[in-house]
């Protein structure tokens, strides 16, 4: 596949989105808690506590909508400061419990609209990058679809990152990139080339940890696979002690892109 | 200083052509348009007033040189990696020639970082062009902040970022929204650490930088009358498909909404820096 036939398959309608893999991995473990106990409950944002075989997470994914009206109603995955509060807020409740957190992250980006701007879209995403940093619990983001900037990273801080193989992570859509760049959406194909946005370029270049085959619906051994490789990865980053976990998290980041 | 380094070097009126058909020799550098009241300013006295308009106190945008000069005490600025320079690390097409487009205006990187002293007081200063490829965060712009922030750490000084960005680089790709992250762990030490970070807000502060450490600060200034945005204008104009009104994300809606902390005028902007770095107890002999 091109890089642009990724994004179209990460934009895929049809693809499971975040409750899609809840269900899967927790069945009806989950329990959904809501609010960001500032201003409202963000639907763009779906949230709560599951059993990981037997150990208790915290789970927060961006959801899409599966069909016309879900979107409508999760407002296409694309969240308000709102949802980006209640994300921190169940994320220090994580650590409170010493609780690992999984992020699963499919949004095209932070909703670009007037209330958005007025509740602090930029501080609640900027909280989040500053305090995931020094969060006391393992955090671990799975990308299942579109990784949209910086509304994907607020998701994002994490001990590892892993994608699904037909995902993408983006500093912008291709199509702005082409608009901005070259004046000419049309040419968003070369812009995704050049983006670098596949998981394969993501893996290449040292930000993320590992591609994952995509899973599909009712593939459940798929899905018990993926929850082994989380849980090893929780169990791993558990053992540590404080000071190492954020260290290590912190050399994750702070390594990337150091110029020669 | 060659102050209109970055200015296109010649019009008509000072070509030779123009010479021979007499009129009299202006350069158009002389004189500038304020946007706002639409009077002709001098430029020596718009300059002199530190690019402010002298009639309606519009705050002209300001490369990254004169505003260290306006803000450190003369002589005492020593600049921090001035040698890390962006390559074109993804191979991007046409970046290169975007670069060395932006160096011609005399800045080598979007950001310039050091130690200087403020009325006496050591601190480490970063301060981000508006004339260098619109201020944007790529990697050097990132590494070059975060190595500041982990220098004040070390050094437990205070640290005053004038930020000014269009946003993420994005002809860096990912690498350059890594730098989000990046620089927001650095504040982060800093601050666990009980040190000062005062953000001054410039035109304009949008995108990636506003959605990190542009917001982080303990204390978050603005002048008057700039840009501050995650989402630009025109993106949510796009989305939403709606005029926005007119004061919509300037210094002062933002400090009405409630995310910042005062908006300050570039005369007032040192004097009040000062006032907060002694109010934190931060104390130095001036010259």
């Amino acid at each position: 596949m091109t890089a642009y036939e990724k994004v179209m398959a990460a934009r895929d309608a049809n693809k499971l989105t975040s409750v899609d893999y809840i269900s899967h991995m927790f069945g009806d473990s989950f329990i959904e808690l809501h609010g960001d106990r500032r201003y409202a409950d963000d639907k763009a944002v779906v949230a709560g506590l599951a059993m990981l075989f037997d150990t208790p997470v915290t789970v927060i994914g961006i959801e899409k909508g599966r069909n016309t009206k879900e979107r409508v109603e999760r407002n296409f995955g694309q969240a308000h400061p709102e949802g980006y509060r209640k994300a921190l807020r169940l994320m220090k409740q994580a650590e409170k419990f010493r609780r690992p957190v999984l992020c699963l992250v499919d949004t095209s980006g932070a909703y670009p609209g007037i209330g958005a701007e007025e509740r602090g879209q930029g501080q609640a995403i900027a909280e989040n990058l500053m305090e995931m940093m020094t969060l006391k619990t393992p955090v671990l983001t799975v990308l299942i679809g579109e990784g949209g900037s910086g509304g994907a990273l607020a998701l994002a801080v994490s001990d590892e990152v892993w994608m699904l193989e037909n995902s993408v992570y983006s500093v912008i859509s291709p199509e702005g990139c082409a608009s901005i760049l070259w004046k000419d959406s049309s040419k968003a194909a070369e812009a995704a080339e050049a983006l670098k946005l596949t998981a394969q370029d993501l893996f290449d270049l040292g930000v993320i940890e590992r591609i994952i085959r995509q899973p599909k619906a009712g593939d459940q051994a798929m899905f018990e696979s993926l929850k082994m490789l989380i849980k090893r990865t929780f169990e791993k980053n558990l053992a540590l002690d404080d000071e190492e976990l954020l260290n290590a998290r912190y050399e994750r980041f702070r390594k990337i892109g150091i110029p020669d | 200083m060659d102050l209109f380094a970055f200015r296109k070097p010649k019009n008509e009126l000072e070509s030779d052509e123009g010479e021979s058909k007499n009129v009299p020799f202006v350069p158009e550098e002389m004189w500038i348009k304020c946007p706002k009241c639409n009077t002709m300013l001098l430029t020596t006295d718009m300059e002199e007033n530190l690019h402010v308009c002298t009639k309606c106190n519009h705050h002209f945008r300001m490369n990254g040189r004169d505003r260290v000069e306006m803000l450190a005490d003369k002589d005492t600025f020593i600049e921090f990696d001035a040698d890390l320079v962006s390559h074109n690390i993804l191979d991007f097409p046409g970046y290169d020639q975007k670069l060395e487009k932006a160096r011609k205006t005399g800045a080598k990187e979007s950001v310039i970082c050091g130690e200087c002293k403020m009325n006496g007081i050591d601190t480490v200063l970063c301060v981000m062009d508006p004339t260098f490829m619109m201020g944007s965060m790529g990697v050097v712009t990132g590494e070059k902040i975060t190595r500041a922030f982990e220098y004040a750490t070390e050094n437990s000084m205070p640290i005053v970022v004038c930020t000014a960005a269009g946003g993420a680089r994005m002809q860096e790709g990912i690498l350059s929204l890594m730098q989000m992250a990046k620089t927001s762990g650095a504040v982060k030490r800093h601050s666990d650490a009980g040190n000062l970070y005062i953000t001054v807000l410039t035109d304009p502060t949008t995108g990636g930088v506003t959605a990190s450490f542009a917001m982080d600060g303990d204390i978050i200034l603005a002048e008057p009358d700039c840009l501050v945005a995650f989402a630009g204008p025109r993106v949510i104009e796009q989305t939403i498909r709606q005029k926005l009104p007119k004061d919509f994300q300037t210094a002062e809606f933002v400090l009405q909404k409630g995310f910042i902390d005062s908006v300050v005028s570039r005369n007032n902007l040192k004097s009040t820096l000062v006032k907060l770095l002694k109010l934190h107890g931060y104390s130095g002999e001036e010259a």
